[in-house]
């Protein structure tokens, strides 16, 4: 279970997490929406301890992350698989060597071993036989399931996927959807997904948050979430101008 | 004033913090030396990159900086003392000086600045993020393999750099005053102590490690994109070339 209790995050002046109250719990699949630039991608990254907070603090299975030290950091996150927004592969390597570095560092399993755990999550993501290619050659979205092949190897307890579906056409995107659902069923797992895509909040999640101005003004079902009578909630849910949130104007 | 003060006083506030967090990541590295042996594809990897690619250059320049002090001794020389001195002369200037300065010059431009222009990239396209995320110490994957071929590296090349720096020097004396080989190398060993040698690879080692670690850190410590990388680029090239030459003198005066 993560506890994220009273986060606040600014960048010099920049106000971004003012108070964020949220507990995820074992099993879930935890979906976060909001708009582009609320925060989002920040807050996923102060449950790793990636950013810290300027005030309030993050338990993990009831470990304070923020005030261990750097062995039991390491223990903690290597329990969390982490699909970065950008994808953030290696490009120094190539697809095999980045799907398989945590494999081999922190474990003792065999190159062949290796090799098949490799190929096994490629062919989850649906990139088989991508092994030899480099991050240069892959589009934006193959590169998005590689950095899932990658966080998930080591079949971590939980795991954080920031917009796995943004860049991927339908088709694709309806499929990983389901690669999430099925890995959270199969191996129990916990999920927390930030997305925007609000085909992929109805079919996976199981609870919606959504994130304004820096807190969370929604917490419930998907259900709740298209009944809910916050008019933010409703314009974001129904994608329309017109409502309290107002585009900013375009300067020219 | 009161401005133009405190200004003053936050730089050297910042200046002190960061010098502290320098030796704060050296610190952190030299505690991973035990596992070298473990993480060694890396460091082999690393060695042949810092050390294997900058032959061509380090010889390059090596050879070109003997000639010139070999020229330039004998100009000195000329009418006062026996042409005779001319080798000894002018290996102990290469062994003390050149050897050492000019290769970890050549390397600072090229280590330093490439080490921080990688790392800032991994840096600015959250490559780090992700090495973090996977449980696995930045400091000990990326920067040790670097840092620790810093300083082996360098001191190797200055050895490579003295030799042919040495027959540079040679070569010239032998086309300009056909100097014959028995009295310049006679010179040479005459005039030989370990001292000198294992004064310049002390500044070597030196020199190699002030560069690998100004280039890790000012790698890590990046942000804003391309923008970003560039800069950081030509902050490593500058401030390891600087502490290069106060280094040098700081050693020259504790050693001589
Ligand atoms: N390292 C940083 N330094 C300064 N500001 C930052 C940094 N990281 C994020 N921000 C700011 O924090 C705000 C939130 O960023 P974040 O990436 O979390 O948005 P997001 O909700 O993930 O948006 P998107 O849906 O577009 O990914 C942005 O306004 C951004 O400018
Ligand atoms: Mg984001």
């Amino acid at each position: 279970m993560i506890k994220i209790h009273n986060l606040h995050k600014s960048f010099d002046e920049k106000v971004v997490l003012r108070g964020v109250d949220l507990d995820v719990f074992d099993g879930e699949r935890l979906v976060i929406i909001g708009r582009s630039g609320c925060g989002k991608s920040v807050l996923l990254k102060h449950i790793l301890n990636l950013m810290q907070p300027d005030k309030g603090y993050i338990l993990v299975d009831n470990i304070a992350i923020r005030k261990v030290g750097q062995k039991d950091l390491f223990f903690l996150r290597k329990q969390f698989g982490f699909l970065f927004q950008g994808a953030a592969l290696f490009d120094s390597m190539s697809v095999a060597e980045n799907v398989a570095l945590p494999l081999v560092e922190h474990t003792d399993l065999s190159p062949a071993e290796i090799e098949r755990k490799v190929a096994e999550k490629l062919e989850l993501v649906g990139l088989p036989g991508t092994q030899d290619l480099r991050p240069a050659e892959l589009s934006g979205g193959m590169k998005k399931r590689i950095g899932l092949a990658r966080a998930i190897v080591m079949d971590p307890k939980y795991v954080l996927y920031d917009e796995p579906t943004t860049g991927l056409d339908p088709i694709m995107a309806a499929s990983i959807d389901k690669l999430i659902i099925d890995l959270s069923n199969q191996l129990k797992l916990t999920s927390i997904v930030v997305t925007h895509d609000m085909q992929s909040v109805e079919k996976v999640a199981t609870r919606v948050v959504m994130l304004h101005v820096g807190k969370i003004i929604f917490n419930g079902d998907v259900q709740a979430l298209h009944q809910s009578d916050n008019a933010v909630v409703n314009q974001f849910v129904s994608g329309s101008i017109e409502g309290p949130i107002q585009p900013k104007p375009v300067k020219y | 004033m009161i401005e133009q003060i405190s200004g003053f006083g936050s730089r050297a506030i910042r200046f002190i913090q960061q010098t502290g967090e320098v030796f704060i990541m050296l610190g952190k590295t030299v505690n991973y030396f035990g596992q070298l042996w473990k993480n060694r594809s890396l460091v082999f990897y690393q060695m042949y990159e810092i050390g294997v690619k900058s032959l061509p250059l380090v010889i390059f320049v090596g050879i070109f900086a003997g000639a010139v002090a070999s020229v330039q001794t004998a100009y000195q020389l000329q009418g006062f003392i026996s042409f005779n001195y001319l080798g000894a002369a002018t290996s102990v200037a290469i062994f003390i000086e050149l050897g050492p300065v000019l290769t970890a010059l050549v390397a600072a431009g090229r280590i330093g600045a490439s080490i921080a222009a990688e790392i800032g990239t991994m840096k600015v396209t959250e490559q780090i993020d992700a090495l973090e995320s996977l449980a696995i110490d930045p400091i000990r994957y990326l920067a040790l393999p670097r840092i620790f071929s810093g300083f082996v590296m360098i001191p190797v090349l200055t050895i490579i750099a003295d030799l042919v720096g040495i027959l540079g020097a040679y070569f010239v004396a032998y086309m300009n005053l056909d100097l014959p080989p028995e009295i310049f190398f006679g010179s040479v060993k005459d005039f030989f102590t370990i001292m000198n040698v294992m004064s310049g690879l002390i500044k070597a080692f030196v020199f190699g490690g002030t560069t690998a670690i100004i280039g890790c850190y000012v790698g890590f410590n990046t942000s804003g994109g391309a923008e970003g990388v560039g800069q950081s680029t030509i902050r490593a090239f500058v401030l390891s070339s600087a502490l290069i030459l106060l280094n040098d003198y700081l050693i020259s005066v504790i050693l001589f």
